[in-house]
């Protein structure tokens, strides 16, 4: 426990400072919401390299936590889903059914060039298609992986803080 | 009916519902900050709830009324509480409401009433949370009532004002065998039934180590707000029962201005302090493993008997 303690005490604050606040406007249904955003994450077919970067966005470094956002267990908890991956035949009905399981106003967040346009996986036989054309889609987040920079600033602009 | 009983049944209740949220707030800032994280202020769970109360509510399909009515009932007992136990004055609004036995069992209702409503989801970790709870408080609610009613021994009465009053006039008591021991049993029944760690962890996102979150997973919008703000207020008033039945000073005792305005600062100051310290134990826990949880809380069912049987012949 004194280890413990003595390592809290040596590593100080990790978080690092905030960037300025992104220029993207946010979207008209994400400033009803009041700088509090609860994000669901759901993988519809994904290779987990974006998993992890959504991981370490949420980690003590980059610390989205601080502006209003948090990961949540149930979308009937959510204001927002992070959708990852090309939405597989398997997965398009849960990803419709989760996103029916949201309550209103919702927002669906694409993470990834896979979630975009099926990335690397387009044309494969098990892909239906890209996020876009199961649910509605509100941002979308390039990259493959995205940086945790890049989902950190989605977040923000959807918290507006 | 005191004066100083309506004043503290009025403000107590407005206290402890405005506080909630501030309180779960810093307790979350304390842990981000010891993990090395900015934090996202003591605001931000009423900002939660306020954008909650403005969502669509969503009823599953195949619920019953105990779904849609639990949130309420769990409000409402944690709200009577508020009024009746002796946080901010010494007299009660309502006297016979502030007994030990009473007060335990509306505690107890509104943790059934969640229960149910879990079950009654009917969903696979529903029914799992709702029968790890009931697990829990069947042995937290028995260590409750009994480390409480060590104290009430030498007072004569189970009434909680009483107590209070009593340890006020007889500063030495606290430190007696009796009190020390009922505190460190209090303790873990307190972090228990709040679901705190290391019984259950109030962060966890995975289904598989919840107790309280698997229960309200289906709440959705202004039904979770209020089972959110309950569960804070149940946090706070389980620490403003610890804090004022072992270092009752600064509780309001004439209804002057200036006593009350003392007590509400007292109550808030303590209460903070306890949640910080709650906060830190956090960090340093790691969650116990569910077939170990009943082996703590008979530990703590043990401490507390102790206390009565010290009451008793330390007399
Ligand atoms: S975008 Fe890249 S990292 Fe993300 S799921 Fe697709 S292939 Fe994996």
């Amino acid at each position: 426990m004194l280890r413990l303690w003595r390592k809290i005490r040596r590593a100080g604050r990790v978080a690092e400072p905030a960037p300025p606040p992104p220029a993207d406007e946010q979207p008209a249904v994400a400033a009803g919401l009041g700088g509090s955003v609860q994000f669901r994450h759901l993988d519809a077919g994904s290779c987990n390299g974006c998993e992890v970067e959504i991981a370490s966005a949420f980690g003590p470094v980059y610390d989205a936590e601080r502006y209003g956002a948090r990961l949540v267990a149930s979308p009937r908890h959510a204001d927002a889903l992070l959708v990852t991956g090309p939405v597989t035949r398997n997965m398009a009905e849960p990803l419709r059914r989760t996103y029916e399981a949201v309550p209103a106003p919702k927002l669906v967040v694409a993470v990834g060039d896979c979630a975009r346009d099926c990335g690397v996986f387009a044309g494969a036989y098990g892909v239906a298609g890209a996020v876009r054309d199961v649910v509605p889609v509100d941002l979308e987040i390039t990259g493959c992986p995205p940086r945790p920079e890049a989902i950190v600033e989605a977040v923000r602009v959807l918290t507006g803080r | 009916m005191s004066a100083l009983g309506v004043v503290g049944g009025v403000l107590q209740p407005l206290l402890v519902a405005a506080g909630a949220p501030l309180l779960v707030g810093v307790t979350r800032q304390v842990r981000a900050r010891l993990e090395g994280r900015a934090g996202p202020g003591v605001g931000q769970p009423w900002r939660d709830l306020r954008k909650l109360l403005r969502k669509e509510a969503i009823t599953p399909r195949g619920t019953s009324e105990v779904f849609r009515l639990a949130p309420l009932v769990l409000v409402a007992t944690t709200l009577v509480v508020a009024v009746v136990v002796p946080f901010v004055t010494t007299d009660s609004a309502l006297d016979p409401v502030a007994d030990l036995f009473a007060v335990v069992a509306l505690l107890a209702l509104g943790t059934v009433a969640v229960a149910l409503a879990g079950l009654d989801t009917g969903t696979a970790f529903g029914g799992m949370g709702a029968s790890r709870e009931m697990t829990i408080i069947a042995l937290v609610e028995p260590t409750l009532l009994v480390a409480i009613f060590a104290l009430s021994v030498r007072v004569g009465s189970t009434n909680l004002a009483s107590i209070v009053a009593s340890t006020l006039h007889d500063p030495a008591r606290v430190i007696s065998p009796v009190s020390l021991l009922a505190a460190v049993a209090l303790i873990v029944v307190i972090v228990a039934e709040t679901g705190r760690l290391p019984v259950d962890n109030p962060a966890t996102h995975l289904e598989l180590t919840m107790v309280h979150e698997a229960m309200v997973l289906e709440y959705a919008g202004p039904d979770l707000a209020l089972v959110e703000l309950a569960s804070a207020m149940r946090l706070t008033v389980f620490l403003g029962l610890l804090a004022n039945l072992f270092l009752p000073w600064g509780i309001a005792t004439t209804a002057t201005a200036l006593a009350v305005l003392g007590g509400v600062l007292a109550f808030a100051l303590k209460v903070t302090l306890l949640g910080a310290v709650l906060a830190v134990g956090e960090v340093f826990l790691a969650k116990l493993r569910l077939f170990r949880v009943p082996e703590l809380l008979a530990g703590s069912f043990l401490l507390a008997l102790l206390a009565v049987a010290a009451s008793f012949f330390l007399a």
